[in-house]
């Protein structure tokens, strides 16, 4: 084996190597999509986050515009604190409403933020005062069924 | 029927034994670091391992990885139809490749591939004198034979890994795309929505780096501690593919539960 | 006068797991000789070989080449004499994944930094003066036991060293192979003003070639001379090597217990 041989074989494998790990990181991978390098932060608070985790989306008109940093309980007021970073091109009015939605029944969970009419914006560090709870789907049966036990009562 | 004295003593006697390899593969691997200047003095000698361990070894990782994606995708469909989120499966396959099955099966591949040859021919070497005619030429063989041999393995692991993975990615998107029909958007922004670069893919890298170290690390260790005899290095070739295998296992599981705890 | 003697072994020692192999060895060479150092397999020869070539540390005593002390030198000195050293090994020990050409271009190449051009004229040189200027291209899977051996001597002698180890040079050759080796092991030493200690049991070929012969066995040195002298020699374990007796000084039987006890433990 001669040495140049060798020296296209190791270069032809060095190449395939490098081609798949960018291969991961730009098309597996969020890097292409989601650098969220120039982030800000924003908090909100819930009074139940359902299946919410860290590193979970952030969206605006469907639209990935966040990650999910970090889950806190708070102690004193007994609600959930949900630290996100917001990707520094977009920015947020201050009658912008954080929801939790679910992608499809059983898909994962997402903070949503859909945005009023007001002109002054969020700025860096500040704290979302309307947010919207997960649905939880064991509570909506069981209020589905109170209600309809109710109705059942007062027609009888 | 043995006294149970008998028996504890064995047991202190495996132990020992086991505890004191332990001792003197770490005295080697201290050995192989000193001497492996020569991977940058001579980085010929270097590339050569890396065509034995690595590009040899483009062909099984290939089609084995690609046939772990085509299987998986296969599954993971059949799976997920029963709860109607097919266009999940793209992330299942990522995630499954990118953290767990590219590193390891790369890994255990690597070994019975390229680590055994490794062995084996380190074990020759002693057998035929040809490591005592090398040290008596006044050059080096930690140096000369096993440093090259064990940078090459260490170097050309983490590529294998990415390429295992990437080949799996594209079987289960063979079969989930193009022979079942998942929607082919869903399926790659499904995947690049939950495969996060740092978290994933990078803990991946790491994972399969770990891995290149210890089977290069067992491979010549093996090869050089092997008994001269063709008995000897036929057990040290054993010897390397089963304690590299449980050494992938236990790693494996060491490194996953500092990576991906919580979440 | 102490220059002329270019390997000084004085009162060497060594132990093997606890148990003495050599047990104080006496050998000087002069400079120029070839001196071979006889005795049965398993007397500690090639212990004293190692011993030597610094690849073993001595218990006891010390062993000096040129004015080195090889037994009391770190592995990184050694490695710096060993350049000076020639060995060869007793299958040659080539490199099995290299070609004829670059066995014997290997010491030339980990130990000087000469041009390509100069180290093919060296190589085919070294090969010529083994008769293998032709089979440069060949694997040593590709060679037969013989030459095999003298690629391996081409090897060692490539960088002109000072001293040539021979570890059974003869083993395994047929007839003709074993006089080839035998011729060229004192003709390379003559023309490279170079020194050879030979390890060998084959008595016939090494009286015909040496100048010189200690008998060792048990680990210790039983009789030298020249092979003029040992031809005439009334030495008991002499007479016995010479004339391949079955019994004399060297037993026959592996020390045992009275046959009749070992019959007797069997019922």
């Amino acid at each position: 084996m001669s040495r140049s041989t060798i020296d296209l074989w190791v270069g032809i494998f060095t190449a395939i190597g490098i081609a798949s790990l960018l291969f991961l990181a730009l098309k597996v991978g969020n890097l292409s999509s989601a650098n969220l390098s120039n982030t800000y932060t924003l908090e909100a608070r819930f009074d139940n986050i359902g299946g919410l985790k860290a590193r979970g989306p952030v969206k605006s008109a469907g639209v990935l515009v966040g990650r999910i940093t970090n889950i806190t309980f708070d102690p004193d007021k007994y609600d959930a604190v949900v630290t996100m970073a917001i990707d520094g091109r977009y920015h947020f009015s201050r009658d912008t409403i954080a929801a939790i939605y679910t992608a499809g029944l059983l898909g994962e969970q997402y903070v949503g933020l859909t945005v009023g009419g007001d002109e002054a914006m969020y700025k860096a560090g500040e704290t979302i005062r309307k947010t919207q709870s997960a649905v939880v789907l064991e509570q909506l049966i069981s209020q589905f069924l109170f209600s309809k036990a109710a109705e059942g009562e007062g027609t009888k | 029927m043995k006294s149970p004295v008998t028996l504890l003593r064995e047991l202190g006697a495996g132990v020992t034994e086991r505890v004191w390899r332990l001792g003197f593969a770490m005295r080697f691997l201290v050995a192989v670091l000193r001497f492996s200047g020569v991977i940058f003095s001579r980085p010929q000698l270097t590339a050569r391992e890396i065509y034995f361990s690595g590009a040899l070894s483009l062909l099984i990782i290939s089609i084995s990885g690609l046939f772990v994606g085509l299987v998986l995708g296969l599954q993971g469909f059949e799976t997920l139809q029963r709860f109607g989120s097919t266009e999940v499966l793209g992330s299942l396959v990522a995630l499954s490749l990118v953290r767990e099955l590219g590193p390891v099966v790369a890994a255990l591949l690597f070994a019975a591939r390229a680590g055994s040859a490794i062995t084996a021919e380190i074990g020759l070497m002693k057998t035929t004198e040809q490591l005592k005619a090398m040290d008596m030429m006044g050059v080096n063989p930690l140096a000369r034979v096993v440093a090259p041999r064990f940078w090459g393995g260490v170097i050309a692991m983490p590529l294998l890994a990415a390429l295992f993975s990437a080949m799996g990615v594209l079987g289960g998107w063979l079969i989930g795309v193009v022979f079942i029909g998942v929607d082919d958007g869903a399926f790659w922004s499904q995947m690049q929505g939950s495969v996060d670069f740092r978290y994933d893919i990078v803990n991946g890298v790491i994972k399969s780096f770990v891995f290149g170290f210890a089977v290069s690390l067992i491979a010549v260790f093996e090869g050089y501690d092997s008994v001269s005899t063709a008995e000897g290095v036929s057990r040290a070739i054993t010897r390397t593919v089963v304690t590299s295998a449980l050494t992938i296992l236990a790693l494996d599981f060491i490194l996953t539960a500092f990576m991906f705890r919580g979440a | 006068m102490s220059d002329d003697i270019l390997v000084d072994v004085e009162d060497l020692h060594f132990n093997y797991d606890g148990r003495p192999v050599l047990q104080g060895i006496n050998i000087k060479i002069p400079r120029g000789k070839v001196v071979a150092i006889m005795g049965g397999s398993g007397c500690g020869k090639t212990t004293l070989l190692r011993c030597i070539g610094g690849q073993l540390k001595p218990s006891g005593g010390r062993v000096r080449v040129g004015q080195h002390f090889l037994s009391e030198m770190s592995q990184k000195e050694l490695y710096g004499i060993r350049r000076h050293l020639g060995m060869l090994f007793q299958f040659g020990a080539l490199f099995t994944d290299m070609s004829v050409f670059d066995n014997v271009a290997f010491p030339i190449r980990e130990h000087t930094d000469l041009p390509e051009a100069m180290i093919r004229d060296l190589v085919l040189m070294k090969l010529a003066a083994v008769g293998l200027r032709g089979a440069h291209g060949l694997m040593p899977g590709e060679l037969s036991g013989g030459m095999a051996r003298r690629v391996a001597l081409a090897r060692a002698v490539a960088l002109d060293p000072l001293l040539v180890m021979y570890d059974e040079p003869f083993t395994g050759l047929d007839p003709i192979s074993l006089g080839v080796i035998g011729q060229l092991i004192r003709k390379l030493n003559d023309a490279l003003g170079a020194t050879s200690i030979m390890v060998t049991h084959d008595i016939q070929e090494s009286l015909l070639i040496v100048d010189y012969i200690y008998f060792i066995s048990a680990g210790r040195i039983v009789a030298e001379g020249t092979p003029d002298e040992l031809r005439g020699s009334s030495d008991p374990f002499v007479h016995q090597f010479l004339n391949a007796e079955a019994n004399g000084p060297v037993p026959f039987n592996y020390p045992a217990p009275p046959l009749r006890d070992d019959f007797l433990r069997a019922v």
